[in-house]
């Protein structure tokens, strides 16, 4: 009964008046200093609680995000060994060192090179595969989860995959170009081809994963809309881009973030997909990547002080295109509003 | 309107699930032959008795067993952590009210766009200090709680959990963990089993930071199949083998959640 009154917000203060001889009572003392320790300990769970629950997220955040974040940038501005550890004070001095590093410049291209590749076809044939998806389907879940399978493996495993698939002499690709006349294709050292590769195998992953997304975003379209379209004579396709395409802007800017942001740290592809011992993108670091190059800093020369500067550049180049991502979008759809 | 599809629509969509299935095929078909008839292109199409001599070479040439245990291990303590600790912190986001919530939660929201590899050179140093490196500790620490999951699980316990349960419960006297356990746990089930299915895939196919932080002897299933083509011949059976097997245990996973799995994405995009 008197837990009623233990509600140590006092929101309910009202309710607990079902026991109001209680509180003039003053002969029970000792029920009233059991109750008041309870209310003490009760009001301190209600204002803890909350600090507890979310703690352990910012604890390891703490450990392996803030910390590091900040701690990249000390170590990127001194002589910093893989085995030796801290070493002097040297200022911008890596950043210049990696600026001027040959195989920086080239491993920027690479990288924006793939990364556009990989997300520019992936996001149209997600949206088109969605607007596929998005029809009344014989056996819906199973045609959702058969575009969504390339989702359970590895970039690991699918870098060895289409490694194969793509062999310069031998790969399963080459052999039916052949078959239709087109001499072999060099995947492995020319330039464009290897990019071409290694993004395939992105998009492979990624692109059912990315319809899933769209296609929610375009169930959640009312559906009266294209009603009343195609009574004003509208075809399916012109449906599709005048009604479908505006309405899931917000979700399109969404999968273009995600997707630059992983796309631009892509690692275990192109390092998988190269065939040299050095494996750090090729015999001329062709296809190698920014992250390869933060990974051939640090733990191949051992410079985990250059090795810091380029992550750092990585994230400034991320948090650009981002900014970039973001301006398109938003000119893309002032133009659509103004038709 | 029902907008009934045409055989144009079907044939599109069987055409792109082919290409999705199509690699797995080849895959175990290269990994069905033995290693001459791999190296020399496209193998008969149908699969040769091979792929059990390819396994047991698998297992001979890396610590398969061990890197399995690790990739197990890790999986499922990283999933089963992330799901109980965003569960307390999105409950927290989603419900209570507290000094410093929306900043907090915005927050979170912004760590998701740290990439990994902004920091993974302090983590390793910090690794070493703690004298983690090489330990499979290394991997599971830095995963134990993320930012998605705070999010994801936020998001669905705002609808999920009406207020008025729990006011109800601490009316009876409930502590706030006792409103977690009886009451916000059962409501957010459905949630935190997608959310366990997403960490344990993500944990098991990464790669860049347990090939850093690992040695070649205490790999997981990622670093161990790094390894098996890391040698100066490439011997497809072997490594399409290898492929193979590290994908088979996801592959009857999404079998049997993929449902729940598929629901999972449509459901944290429309909110997300």
């Amino acid at each position: 009964m008197s837990q009623q009154t233990l509600d140590p917000t006092g929101s309910r203060g009202g309710e607990a008046t079902t026991s109001p001889p209680r509180a003039g009572r003053p002969g029970g003392t000792e029920p009233v200093v059991r109750r008041s320790w309870r209310e003490r300990r009760a009001a301190w769970d209600v204002r803890s609680a909350p600090y507890l629950y979310i703690s352990p997220f910012f604890i390891v955040f703490a450990i392996v995000g803030a910390f590091p974040l900040a701690y990249t940038a000390y170590v990127s501005v001194h002589d910093w060994s893989l085995l030796g550890g801290q070493g002097d004070f040297v200022g911008l001095q890596n950043y210049r060192d990696v600026w001027a590093n040959p195989y920086f410049s080239k491993q920027v291209v690479n990288t924006l090179s793939i990364f556009v590749l990989s997300s520019v076809p992936q996001v149209i044939i997600a949206v088109v595969l969605a607007g596929l998806l998005d029809n009344q389907l014989r056996g819906r879940t199973w045609w959702r989860m058969s575009i969504l399978l390339p989702f359970v493996v590895s970039p690991v495993a699918v870098a060895i995959i289409f490694g194969s698939v793509f062999g310069d002499r031998y790969g399963l690709l080459n052999e039916l170009l052949g078959t239709v006349g087109i001499g072999p294709i060099s995947w492995h050292t020319d330039r464009f081809a290897s990019h071409v590769a290694i993004a395939t195998m992105v998009n492979w992953r990624w692109t059912g994963f990315n319809a899933l997304i769209f296609l929610a975003a375009m169930q959640a379209v009312p559906r009266d809309l294209y009603e009343s379209a195609s009574l004003d004579g509208a075809s399916r396709v012109r449906q599709f881009l005048s009604i479908t395409l505006p309405m899931i802007r917000p979700t399109m800017i969404f999968v273009i973030i995600t997707s630059t942001i992983g796309g631009l740290q892509i690692f275990a592809e192109p390092r998988l997909f190269d065939e040299t011992t050095a494996r750090n993108g090729g015999s001329d670091r062709q296809f190698g990547t920014i992250t390869m190059l933060v990974y051939d800093f640090g733990w191949q020369l051992r410079d985990l002080g250059r090795a810091s500067a380029t992550a750092w550049m990585l994230f400034v180049l991320i948090l650009l295109i981002a900014l970039v991502n973001l301006v398109l979008i938003k000119r893309i759809g002032s133009l659509g509003a103004d038709k | 309107m029902t907008r009934r599809p045409g055989f144009l629509v079907y044939g599109l969509l069987a055409a792109f699930v082919i290409g999705s299935a199509a690699p797995f095929y080849w895959s175990f078909l290269l990994g069905s032959h033995t290693a001459q008839v791999a190296a020399q292109g496209v193998p008969p199409l149908l699969p040769g008795g091979h792929f059990l001599d390819n396994a047991s070479r698998v297992i001979d040439t890396v610590p398969f067993w061990k890197a399995v245990g690790n990739s197990v291990l890790v999986a499922s303590v990283c999933a089963t952590s992330t799901v109980i600790f965003g569960t307390l912190a999105g409950y927290a986001f989603a419900k209570l009210r507290f000094r410093g919530r929306s900043l907090l939660l915005a927050g979170v929201v912004a760590t998701m766009a740290v990439p990994t590899q902004l920091g993974v050179v302090p983590l390793f140093i910090l690794m070493s200090e703690l004298g983690w490196t090489g330990t499979t500790w290394s991997i599971i620490v830095p995963t134990l709680v993320t930012a998605f999951g705070v999010f994801f699980m936020r998001q669905y316990l705002v609808d999920a959990v009406p207020d008025e349960l729990i006011e109800a419960a601490r009316m009876d006297g409930c502590s706030q963990i006792r409103v977690v356990w009886h009451v916000v746990g059962p409501a957010a089930r459905p949630a935190a089993a997608i959310l366990w299915l997403f960490t344990f895939m993500a944990t098991w196919t990464d790669f860049f930071w347990p090939f850093i932080a690992l040695p070649a002897d205490n790999p997981t299933v990622q670093v161990a199949l790094n390894q098996l083509q890391s040698g100066f011949f490439k011997d497809y059976s072997l490594v399409l083998t290898g492929a193979t097997l590290a994908t088979v245990p996801l592959l009857i996973l999404f079998v049997l959640t993929g449902r729940q799995l598929v629901a999972g994405i449509m459901q944290g995009a429309v909110k997300g």
